[in-house]
């Protein structure tokens, strides 16, 4: 934070007020035009047909059983990414192993991968025709074009967050209290759940209401392993794309207003955190400063 | 991969006495290979049933090689919009303060967030002809909705993230001296943001437009609203696969998937050895 303007008294680049206020001018501008303008459209789109109308949408039958799906795969998705990520970076965060970098690699292949491919491969394994799909089909369980395919491949798309969020800070933190909890006597679960918790808490939070929003979200992946069967494998996201195609925009916007909103709430947490982390941080100096007087 | 590995084999041995390691290590390569390798190989046995002459066909199709161009042209587009647009909002958020700096620094994060499909209708709704933009761009003649720009500013706005938390940690670590040296001895802003700042920004701002290049690469559901689909002009790679799986032409999605699935993990692991490197560079080891 040495860089906030204001405490040191020379000059730096940017500083002359022309330049910054007409690039301060311009972001803004820009961000408007580019991120806020759609946000609120959505919500203006929603409405265009009445307050009336807009509540009728969301409680259609077909909508609501959107929704529940939705919050269905999201509620299965989350914990499993949760184990996932907090295994994941504690291994690579804790201990040093050949192969630990690329281990770190593989795990962004999610973000890298097209959501189409993810939901092909998928489908090519588990499918009717594939080496375990055909198996499967034999036995009489159905994944594709189905529930548990949808939650397949979500968890495909989303299993990096939780890890990404926990392994920097987790890095930074460092190996010392945990160290020293465990020469003091601490079982792995005592360690974990006292010493370890308690600092990657808010991380973890994070990780987890982005891995939520990802979830609730996912459009090209699930689309292809759902089969769109309205009623039964349609997500609310399928059902913004269902209804859009079907000229009932007002509709569409309607299912969309929940998903932005979801993406609001978001964004809101994840401002929470970063002001709840910063007070502590100011609270950590100020009492330094007092012992130091 | 090997110099990493030699470099984290020469650090100095720590006597390992936290609990552990096989657990969470073995979860995670269980899970890493039943999630993510295992289902390759229902990939990779798919195309090589269908023998190389067809594959070769299939993915040099000329439908299919038009949608490469058009998909690689808006990635490149939207990347550099973003390299530029993303290195002004990290300045901007990094070095000053003014009312609503935190709103801006949240909202970054929106097409993140933000599911794909709904930006891509609000997109589509926006620019199209009774939109609020497509309105105002018809009347200069510009038409943005179910064409290839269209496709830029969907690939645009769903990766405008990666470039501003790429720089913004690196343009705030930057330590003042150099930089007001410069300042003191009377060169101009412009002069010293091109000599001191950029050298030390652009490793980060080119990792960020590197991912903002493949995350545009797979882009689906932001895209096909607005890009409007027509053969030839405005058909991403993703939605040949698509196309391909509903006429239940699974060997052809599967060998076009293959292309579009080796390119991005060349790019993945690209970007990974090459962050690697810088970061090593700039920490001295």
């Amino acid at each position: 934070m040495s860089n906030r303007p204001g405490q040191s008294h020379q000059l730096r680049v940017g500083d002359r007020p022309l330049i910054k206020y007409s690039l301060i001018g311009i972001t803004l501008l820009l961000t408007i035009l580019l991120l806020v303008v759609p946000l609120i459209s959505i919500f203006q789109q929603a409405l265009v047909e009445g307050v009336g109308h807009y509540f009728a949408s969301l409680l259609e039958g077909d909508t609501l059983h959107a929704i529940g799906l939705t919050l269905f795969v999201a509620l299965l998705t989350v914990p499993i990414n949760l184990v996932f990520g907090v295994m994941l970076a504690w291994s690579v965060t804790r201990f040093e192993f050949p192969g630990r970098k690329l281990l770190m690699t593989l795990m962004d292949i999610p973000f890298a991968v097209s959501p189409v491919v993810a939901g092909l491969l998928y489908l090519l394994l588990y499918g009717n025709n594939g080496w375990i799909g055909s198996w499967l089909y034999d036995q009489d369980i159905q994944l594709m074009f189905a529930w548990p395919g949808i939650v397949m491949v979500t968890v495909f798309v989303t299993c990096p967050f939780v890890a990404r969020e926990l392994i920097p800070l987790m890095q930074q933190q460092g190996r010392e209290d945990e160290e020293a909890a465990v020469i003091l006597g601490a079982s792995g679960w005592q360690l974990f759940r006292r010493v370890t918790l308690p600092n990657i808490k808010w991380a973890l939070i994070y990780g987890v209401i982005l891995t939520n929003a990802r979830a609730v979200g996912e459009f090209g992946a699930v689309s292809v392993v759902s089969g769109n069967i309205r009623g039964e494998t349609n997500t609310l996201p399928l059902h913004v794309q269902l209804q859009y195609e079907d000229y009932q925009a007002a509709a569409a916007f309607a299912s969309a207003s929940l998903l932005a909103l979801i993406a609001l709430i978001t964004l809101l947490f994840k401002a929470y955190i970063e002001w709840h982390q910063e007070k502590l941080m100011r609270n950590e100096s100020d009492q330094e400063k007092q012992v130091a007087k | 991969m090997a110099t990493h590995l030699s470099v984290a084999q020469a650090r100095p041995k720590h006597k390992r006495v936290l609990p552990g390691l096989g657990l969470s290590l073995g979860t995670s390569l269980l899970f890493i290979s039943l999630i993510m390798l295992l289902p390759m190989t229902g990939l990779i046995m798919q195309s090589v049933d269908m023998g190389w002459d067809e594959y070769w066909y299939v993915i040099t199709n000329e439908r299919v090689v038009a949608s490469y161009k058009v998909t690689l042209w808006a990635a490149f587009f939207a990347s550099i919009f973003n390299g530029l647009f993303g290195l002004l909002l990290a300045w901007v958020l990094v070095r000053y303060e003014f009312p609503g700096r935190r709103v801006l620094d949240a909202l970054v994060d929106l097409p993140f967030a933000l599911p794909t499909a709904v930006a891509g209708i609000t997109l589509a709704t926006l620019y199209s002809q009774n939109g609020w933009y497509g309105d105002l761009l018809a009347s200069l003649g510009i038409k943005v909705a179910y064409t290839p720009v269209g496709i830029i500013l969907a690939m645009a706005f769903t990766s405008i993230p990666f470039v501003v938390r790429t720089v913004q940690p690196v343009l705030e670590e930057l330590s003042p001296e150099e930089e007001e040296a410069g300042m003191t001895l009377g060169a101009s802003d412009w002069a010293v943001f091109r000599r001191v700042i950029f050298p030390a920004l652009w490793p980060a701002l080119m990792t960020g437009i590197a991912l903002s290049f493949t995350r545009s690469l797979g882009e689906f559901g932001a895209v096909i609203f607005i890009a409007g689909n027509m053969p030839y002009v405005s058909e991403i790679t993703s939605l040949m696969i698509f196309v391909s799986l509903q006429e239940f032409d699974f060997p052809a999605a599967s060998a076009i998937a293959s292309v579009v699935l080796m390119a991005s993990l060349v790019l993945l692991f690209a970007i990974n050895v090459w962050q690697a490197r810088y970061l090593r560079r700039l920490h001295g080891r």
